[in-house]
């Protein structure tokens, strides 16, 4: 009995191991924030767009699945993933908008004239209200959101290839097919 | 051609190592001399490999080398020569490198100080240093190479982080590597007494320097990093319990319960296996800290690059290491008969409560260090444990500790007089009482809680004091038989009385955290800002440049009454290269409370934010840790540690006997 | 690109390493250092409110700091916003919901006590009280720790010199 006292050390030693291992698990990245809105609606916003015409609202959104960029000419990560989104928009499994957080119109003008326009539209919010409602802690952050207007994913930071392949693309099929 | 050698010097080192891992072990086993000397050599052939590799990356920095991919990735020719040498370190590969460096050390440390052990302890403690020593070489050629090459060189590096190009926190790790690695040298004795089956008085007393020696070290880097963080990070904060912070954190705590209980293994012969697990337990820690900082698992400030590959690595690496000495603790342990036997209120006592707060307070830093991690692995909600948690566990656990401390050095051992001790604490109890009341009065009740913390650190301080003056029977047997007393003190006992003052000095400052002022404004050239009985001016901001950098330059000057104090200059530095702005706060410290400026921004109307802070007592958080430190080393200096003299005297006089003509021919 | 960056990095300041990750430059709106005079209210009440609010607030991009030392972009808008939703009339409770709402619980220093975190909570306390318990169990369990009977009690002079022999040689 008492030497089972001194198995305890190596016991709870191993039970720590079995959690840095879990931990470990390639698809788990900690410095990720799950967002915290998750299969909730997505915030209201009405906002200015590029280069004029109507303004982009969430309520016009309904009733298809988009996807909503938070972007600003002054991230680099976002130049990185600029390629995918217009592989995303050509391909046209979805509808793609983009905000424009806290920058310059005449900036953002300039880096899409530059990269190319993936978005339908590109919603201005240059204060980052919009941005805090969403939740957004940095940019480039990409929402999922469905037909009823409920957010379904968060992507932080580039878009990944990766990403892409198997976590997107199969959301959005499953997104739209119901 | 240098990188060259450098990088083969680590190969070799590797399977010296190796050699030093088996060779001696077996040796000791079959009592066979020749292999077990084996050890004493290969750690110093180590050492001076892993020194020839650490000077050619040092070269390969100081030169700016750029066919070294290490050095593209954190150097560049504009950076001040100082930098560049701690550089080396300011990256994972190049820490790495000191990491295996600081070990090889303690390795020839070992070899060439411990003549007076046993040959086969001595032995076994070099080959599992040797063991050690295998896994990180491992680590870094396999993972974490800094002698990787790039061709063709590109013209210049990415450059140093600028918060980095500082000389309090150039110096940091390596002052936190020797605690850390000084801790595997404990280890090493532990691992090696629990194959020998035995642990004795002796071994106590010849693993309690190298435990005391790392805790300096650890102190003193725990120290610097805080003190860096307070003087850069621009409002005076001084820790932020970051997972990286705790992780020096918990071994030093379990270095201070080791401390402790092997005094008692060597004065009384028990807590025997309990002192073995607190070796094992703290290098355990300082490896778990490893794998925290590299492997990604925890977001930090601190933390290096993420690389799976490295993770798992470090991984493996603990559960070699650290799951095989547990295993054999779990063997080994059982049979290590424990000899005297105390009282509960005893001095033994005394230090057992003394390891039950340490190791409770550690294994609360622990708790909320990694509930995230554990939460999140198993897909729980994303949380966030910060200082609420830790102000609310682990403080309270200290507080009694504290009291401890004052009381428990004027317990007698094996059986203490509680009673007495408590008596002749009359007038550490008057001070504290005092303090206590006089804090109130003066704070008009405001923060009791800091009070009594200064309160608590008074009793501390007193407690030793008084404990100190019993011993040379201060006032009571006149002056020249304190004299006397005084100076026949063993120095471990002064030790033990600075140490634990430094304990109270430190314990004020942070108390007094809370009494700290604050005014932030905007000020004009030429304008004021009150704070704290003083007057700053704004009397200019000058654009300066720098090596690497572009500064705003503020003179502010001090007045107090009317009279100039001192001028202070704190800047705003802007790195081009990297494209980020440091700032360098000026601080005018009397020692009793510092004077913390800060330049913030300018706005369109041409004034600049100063945010000036009086914190009275906060520098005493720093003199108390090193107070404590040279507590430390004045406890290594005693004589008593060098069990060899008597040993080499004995031996002298045998010799001499030998030589003289027996009295009867 | 971020994890690139990342890779430079040992201690670093996490509000600037964050922002110099997120923007390769940042001509306009560099970083504003913690609180700064422009942010604060006029009234020193709400003021004095949003101060102690922010300080439980974390820094999402810094890692344990709180809004109120951060100088990260992130923690001035947060300031700002909190500050907004006190003045429109919110409550403590209410305007820090408005941010949960938006970033989730982790952006609350303060853990919150809910059965996921009683292990967190708890533990501490109820670890001491085991390891005091222990202590206290083997301490009792050894044998005869007290007066062994068949050892004669010691002489006075036998009991002081060995008191002056004990205190005097310790450490």
């Amino acid at each position: 009995m008492r030497k089972a006292f001194y198995l305890l050390p190596l016991l709870a030693f191993l039970t720590l191991i079995t959690w840095f291992g879990l931990a470990l698990r390639p698809d788990h990245d900690p410095e990720i924030l799950p967002s915290a809105l998750i299969d909730k609606p997505a915030p209201v916003f009405d906002l200015a767009t590029l280069g004029g015409g109507p303004n982009l609202a969430l309520s016009a959104l309904k009733g298809q699945v988009v996807l909503v960029n938070f972007f600003a000419s002054w991230c680099a990560p976002c130049r990185v993933e600029h390629p995918i989104l217009m592989r995303l928009a050509a391909q046209d499994h979805v509808a793609l908008y983009g905000i424009d957080y806290k920058d310059r119109p005449e900036d953002a003008k300039r880096i899409l004239a530059q990269l190319g326009d993936p978005y339908h539209a590109v919603g201005l919010d240059p204060d980052g209200t919009t941005g805090i409602d969403f939740g957004v802690y940095g940019v480039p952050e990409t929402y999922v959101i469905d037909k009823t207007g409920q957010i379904r994913k968060r992507f932080v930071g580039p878009l990944t290839e990766q990403a892409l392949q198997q976590e997107l693309l199969p959301l959005l099929k499953s997104l739209n097919a119901s | 051609m240098i990188i060259e050698a450098g990088h083969y010097a680590l190969i070799l080192a590797l399977f010296v190592a190796l050699a030093q891992s088996i060779l001696p072990l077996v040796g000791a086993a079959r009592a066979n001399v020749g292999w077990m000397a084996v050890g004493r050599s290969a750690a110093l052939t180590q050492f001076a490999l892993i020194a020839t590799a650490m000077a050619a990356l040092m070269y390969a920095y100081i030169t700016s080398d750029f066919t070294v991919v290490n050095v593209i990735q954190n150097s560049h020719t504009d950076k001040p020569l100082l930098y560049q040498i701690t550089g080396v370190w300011g990256n994972h590969e190049g820490s790495m490198v000191l990491w295996v460096f600081m070990l090889s050390l303690c390795g020839a440390l070992v070899a060439l100080f411990c003549d007076n052990l046993p040959a086969e302890l001595r032995a076994r403690v070099l080959s599992v240093q040797g063991m050690i020593g295998v896994g990180f070489l491992l680590f870094i050629l396999l993972t974490s190479d800094p002698f990787l090459r790039a061709f063709p060189p590109p013209p210049n590096g990415e450059g140093l982080n600028p918060v980095l190009q500082d000389p309090g926190l150039a110096f940091h790790p390596p002052f936190l590597y020797l605690g850390y690695v000084g801790f595997s040298v404990s280890f090493s004795f532990a691992v090696a007494a629990l194959i020998e089956g035995r642990v004795d008085p002796a071994w106590a007393r010849w693993v309690r320097p190298w435990a005391l020696a790392s805790w300096c070290a650890l102190t003193i880097g725990i120290a610097m990093g805080s003190w860096w963080a307070y003087y850069t990070l621009g409002w005076g904060g001084w820790w932020y319990w970051d997972p990286v912070e705790n992780a020096s954190f918990m071994p030093w705590l379990i270095g201070t319960a080791l401390i402790h209980s092997s005094i008692v293994v060597e004065k009384r012969d028990t807590l025997k296996s309990w002192t073995v697990l607190l070796a094992i337990l703290t290098f355990a820690l300082s490896l778990v800290g490893t794998f925290l900082v590299r492997s990604g698992v925890l977001t930090s400030v601190h933390a290096f690059a993420s690389d799976p590959r490295r993770g798992v690595f470090i991984l493996l690496l603990l559960v070699v290491v650290i799951g095989g000495s547990l295993a054999l603790y779990a063997v080994r342990a059982p049979n290590l008969k424990g000899g005297g036997l105390f009282a509960p209120i005893s001095r033994e006592g005394a230090l057992v409560l003394n390891n039950v707060l340490l190791v409770c307070g550690c294994a609360t830093v622990f708790l909320g260090t990694l509930y995230p991690l554990f939460l999140d692995a198993v897909g729980g909600p994303k949380l966030s444990v910060g200082f609420p948690f830790f102000d609310s566990t682990f403080a309270p656990m200290m507080v009694p500790l504290l009291l401890a401390m004052g009381a428990g050095p004027l317990l007698a051992w094996k059986r203490g007089d509680l009673a007495g001790a408590l008596q002749r604490l009359w007038a550490t109890f008057a001070v504290a009482l005092v303090v206590a009341a006089g804090g109130l009065v003066a704070t008009q009740g405001a923060r009791v809680l800091s009070v009594l913390g200064i309160a608590l650190a008074a009793w501390v301080f007193t407690g030793a004091a008084v404990e100190w003056a019993e011993r040379v029977r201060l006032f009571r047997g006149g002056i020249g038989e304190t004299w006397r007393r005084a100076i026949n003190l063993p120095r471990a006992a002064y030790g033990m009385t600075l140490a634990h003052m430094g304990v109270a000095v430190t314990v004020a400052g942070i108390s007094a955290s809370s009494f700290a002022v604050e005014n932030i404004q905007l000020v004009r050239v030429g304008g004021d800002l009150p704070i704290g009985g003083y007057v700053l001016r704004l009397a200019g901001v000058d654009k300066m440049p720098g090596p690497n950098y572009v500064a705003d330059d503020a003179s502010i000057e001090i007045r107090r009454d009317g009279a100039l104090v001192a001028t202070v200059h704190p800047e705003r530095r802007f790195f081009p290269l990297q494209q980020q702005t440091t700032s360098m706060t000026a601080i005018r410290t009397n020692l009793l409370a510092d004077l913390y400026v800060a330049l913030g921004d300018r706005d369109a109307n041409g004034a600049w934010t100063i945010r000036a802070y009086w914190k009275p007592l906060v520098p005493w958080i720093w003199l108390g840790a090193v107070i404590m430190a040279c507590g430390g080393m004045i406890s290594l200096s005693d004589r008593r540690w060098r069990v060899g003299v008597a040993a080499r005297a004995r031996g002298r006089m045998l010799a001499q006997q030998r030589l003289q003509p027996a009295s009867g021919d | 690109m971020r994890r690139g960056l990342a890779s430079l990095g040992v201690p670093l300041l996490a509000a600037l390493l964050l922002s110099a990750a997120l923007s390769t430059a940042a001509p306009f709106g560099a970083p504003a250092f913690a609180v700064t005079p422009q942010e604060r209210l006029a009234d020193p009440v709400l003021e004095a409110r949003a101060r102690a609010i922010s300080q439980t607030l974390r820094c999402l991009v810094c890692q344990n700091e709180s809004i109120d030392e951060s100088s990260a972009d992130l923690a001035h808008d947060i300031r700002v916003l909190l500050r907004q939703r006190l003045l429109a009339g919110d409550t403590d409770a209410q305007a820090v919901q408005y941010i949960v709402a938006r970033y989730g619980q982790f952006v609350l220093l303060r853990t919150p006590v809910e059965p996921a975190t009683y292990v967190l909570w708890y533990g501490p306390g109820a670890l001491l009280l085991a390891a005091g318990l222990s202590a206290v169990i083997w301490l009792r369990r050894r044998p005869g720790a007290d007066a062994p009977a068949s050892v004669p009690p010691l002489t006075d002079a036998e009991q002081q010199r060995l008191d002056h022999l004990l205190r005097d040689t310790d450490p």
